[in-house]
């Protein structure tokens, strides 16, 4: 199994411990994983904004760079959504339609895929509260969101209660919108801030040490909010917390 | 210039969140206590989303077979004594009800909640021709005390607070200003309003659904105040959109149990009133009204938007809505729903409308009847994109941004200058500062000494040298 590894570019820059943990914990596995070198975005942020015309040129790049791959694993539940859902921008070949299909969050390839039973070089003793980003549970499905009845099912979780020593705390509002939704967190700034605040202060009434996600992006969003107020919340992305690091 | 009229729901809803530290936090306590009374009652139904696949295959039925339930509709409604009118858009709409107030004299009318009659503008319409107008349910009525269009489908006034209630009715009525309790406000606005609801000529309804086998209409109501509109004056009219159509009576079951669990968390509304036909001595007008839903409905991405049955559970569950406050959309439809309703009644006013959304897609897993609001959010953005009603600024940005992600190269060096200067907003290359309000609320993130891909081609460096 040839699993192409896909980085976006805010983990790149900005949070590369998340990449280095999701590459380690896979080729733990056994996985052989390769990262192309010329990647850089897959679109989302144009498209997101309904901006076809620009998205275009950087989804074909990605197909390029991903076309080859048994899989692509990428550490980022919004942007595997849009490769899987709306990578639409360019004429849908074979190729473009492969790179589609076989593209998973992190979460999802090690549940789903890999079958993972357990993480036994994982220890985590801490309280956490778990963001699964709207894009992972309503895209994706990792877990079942509030809304639709039936029987509950989280992915993240399941895999989380794996690690010895980590508990998890139960949240008021546990799948609401962080507020962070890409282009909206510039272009409506005070909507949401407002969101991020209540999301942190929900961490807080349920005495969380630390926030875990398998979306650094709303993490980002989070945390910026939770330090301008002062407030000593640790952020992390789940695969630094499945691998045992790098924290 | 066309700009001015645009509607800055952005600006609008940072002005709710702003005005003081009671309103928002209220408006979202409490429409999120809808939602939880939703997910309580739609737990008890074992079948809910049967049921919410149900009620949307029938409705996209009826919407495909139009034609045909609407003629039925109007030979059964016709045999049982109704006077059937055609309305092709708001203009037409008002004038049959002009034409009918006109022909018996009528100058007053009560009316209950119709959002029909707030898209046709009927009320302003009516006043400059000299009718009195009065809003039968309790929070039009404080809405319409107050100037100012409903904020939510269901629940018009539940962006103000007791006392905000308390001071309009001092202001208009004469109540206490000191006491807010509800039940003091509530019996107040009747005593007040009851005298205009005896005087009444006539009295206004809109329908919640209409069912074609039988030419009858169904209303549901919390406080029975259509019925008064409908059983007191001499003369009914009643405006029904054409989407409101059901084929079959046994149909309604499945829409009943949707409807107020979907609203408010109640098994029914307390009133489920059955319109067949007038009254003994009565008069029954029902004016069939497109405005606009011919055309929604040759929209292959938004036709779907006609399925909507009004039960504002997209607004209780929306994060952005509930912090934003329905005025802020400026627009009759606020919320998830009217972001994908009001560009079709005018495109450039509400083009800033779709951008108003997380994206989070709760409303579309929420919504009774399945329309895939989320979706067609994000359908519109690309609307709104490809006829360039976007600021310039941010077309601008976004055009470099996509220049840049094409290129690997651009890409590094952009990725570099931006670490340098610290000047890294989340979406990365959009450092523009019409788009860089992150640090408002927010630290900026901290670059990290090494990118993931400098660290991969060392690790793959020292793996090759050990041979691996
Ligand atoms: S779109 Fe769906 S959830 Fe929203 S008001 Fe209409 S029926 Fe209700």
């Amino acid at each position: 199994m040839k699993v192409g590894l896909f980085i976006p570019c805010y983990i790149d820059a900005i949070y590369p411990e998340a990449g280095i943990a999701t590459l380690e914990l896979l080729e733990r596995f056994g996985v052989e994983i390769v990262y192309p070198l010329n990647q850089t975005c897959c679109g989302q942020p144009m498209a997101n904004e309904g901006d076809q015309q620009h998205s275009a040129a950087a989804e074909q790049l990605f197909v390029n760079n991903f076309r080859e791959f048994d899989y692509i694993v990428g550490p980022a539940g919004s942007c595997v959504k849009h490769v899987k859902y709306h990578l639409d921008a360019i004429p849908q070949d074979p190729d473009v339609l492969h790179v589609r299909e076989r593209t998973y969050e992190l979460v999802e390839f090690l549940h789903d895929i890999l079958k993972v039973e357990a993480f036994p070089w994982a220890y985590f003793r801490y309280k956490v509260g778990l963001h699964n980003s709207c894009s992972s549970i309503r895209g994706l499905g990792i877990a079942r969101s509030s809304e639709i009845m039936g029987t509950p099912f989280n992915k993240s979780a399941k895999l989380l209660q794996m690690v010895e020593g980590l508990e998890l705390v139960p949240m008021d509002r546990p799948d609401e919108c962080c507020g962070f939704g890409g282009t909206f967190c510039v272009t409506d700034e005070a909507v949401s801030a407002s969101m991020g605040i209540d999301k942190v202060h929900d961490y807080l009434r349920h005495d969380a040490e630390f926030v875990v996600s398998p979306d650094m992006s709303c993490l980002m969003h989070q945390q910026g909010i939770a330090r301008k107020a002062g407030i000593h919340l640790k952020f992390l992305h789940i695969a630094q917390v499945l691998n045992g690091g790098p924290f | 210039m066309e700009d001015d009229k645009k509607v800055d729901v952005a600006a609008q809803a940072a002005a709710f969140l702003a005005q003081d530290e009671v309103h928002e936090p209220m408006h979202d306590k409490n429409l999120w206590a809808a939602r939880m009374k939703r997910d309580a009652a739609a737990r008890e139904v074992p079948e809910w989303e049967t049921l919410r696949q149900l009620a949307s295959q029938i409705k996209e039925h009826t919407l495909t077979h139009l034609l045909q339930y609407l003629t039925e509709f109007e030979k059964n409604a016709t045999s049982r004594g109704a006077k059937v009118y055609w309305a092709r858009d708001a203009a037409e709409h008002n004038q049959h009800v002009w034409d009918i107030l006109r022909e018996k004299n009528i100058s007053s009318v009560i009316k209950s909640k119709s959002m029909l009659q707030e898209e046709c503008g009927m009320t302003a319409f009516l006043e400059n021709r000299g009718i009195t107008v009065t809003e039968s349910d309790l929070g039009e009525r404080i809405q319409q005390l107050d100037d100012q269009p409903p904020s939510h489908i269901v629940m018009p006034a539940i962006h103000k607070t007791r006392e905000d209630v308390a001071q309009l009715f001092a202001r208009n009525i004469g109540t206490d200003p000191a006491n807010t309790d509800p039940h003091y406000l509530t019996e107040a606005m009747r005593n007040d309003a009851r005298k205009r609801f005896l005087e009444a000529g006539a009295g206004m309804t809109g329908a919640n659904f209409a069912i074609a086998e039988t030419g009858s209409f169904v209303v549901c109501t919390n406080e029975g105040n259509a019925d008064i509109g409908a059983s007191v004056p001499p003369v009914h009219i009643a405006s029904i959109g054409i989407e409101k159509l059901l084929p079959k009576v046994k149909d309604l079951g499945i829409f009943i149990r949707l409807l107020s669990r979907s609203a408010l968390g109640t098994l029914a509304t307390q009133y489920t009133s059955h319109f067949s036909g007038p009254r003994k001595g009565g008069e029954l007008h029902i004016i069939l009204t497109d405005n606009g839903r011919s055309k929604r409905l040759g929209m292959p991405e938004f036709w779907t938007s006609l399925k909507c049955i009004r039960c504002g559970a997209c607004m209780n569950t929306c994060p952005v809505y509930r912090r934003s406050g329905g005025l802020a959309y400026g627009a009759t439809y606020s919320g998830p729903i009217g972001i994908i309703l009001d560009p079709t009644f005018d495109e450039s006013k509400y083009s800033e409308l779709p951008y108003h959304s997380s994206l989070c897609g709760s409303c579309t897993e929420v919504c009774p009847v399945k329309i895939n609001i989320s979706d067609q959010i994000l359908q519109w953005r690309k609307v709104m994109a490809a006829k360039k009603y976007l600021p310039a600024a941010r077309r601008l940005a976004f055009g470099t941004a996509g220049k840049i992600f094409e290129h690997p190269q651009l890409f590094r060096s952009a990725e570099t200058m931006a670490s340098g200067a610290l000047k890294f907003t989340p979406n990365f290359l959009l450092y523009n500062r019409v788009l860089n309000p992150w640090g408002r609320h927010r630290e900026l993130p901290h670059f990290a000494g090494q990118t993931f891909r400098e660290w991969y081609l060392q690790y793959k460096a020292k793996n090759n040298e050990h041979g691996t």
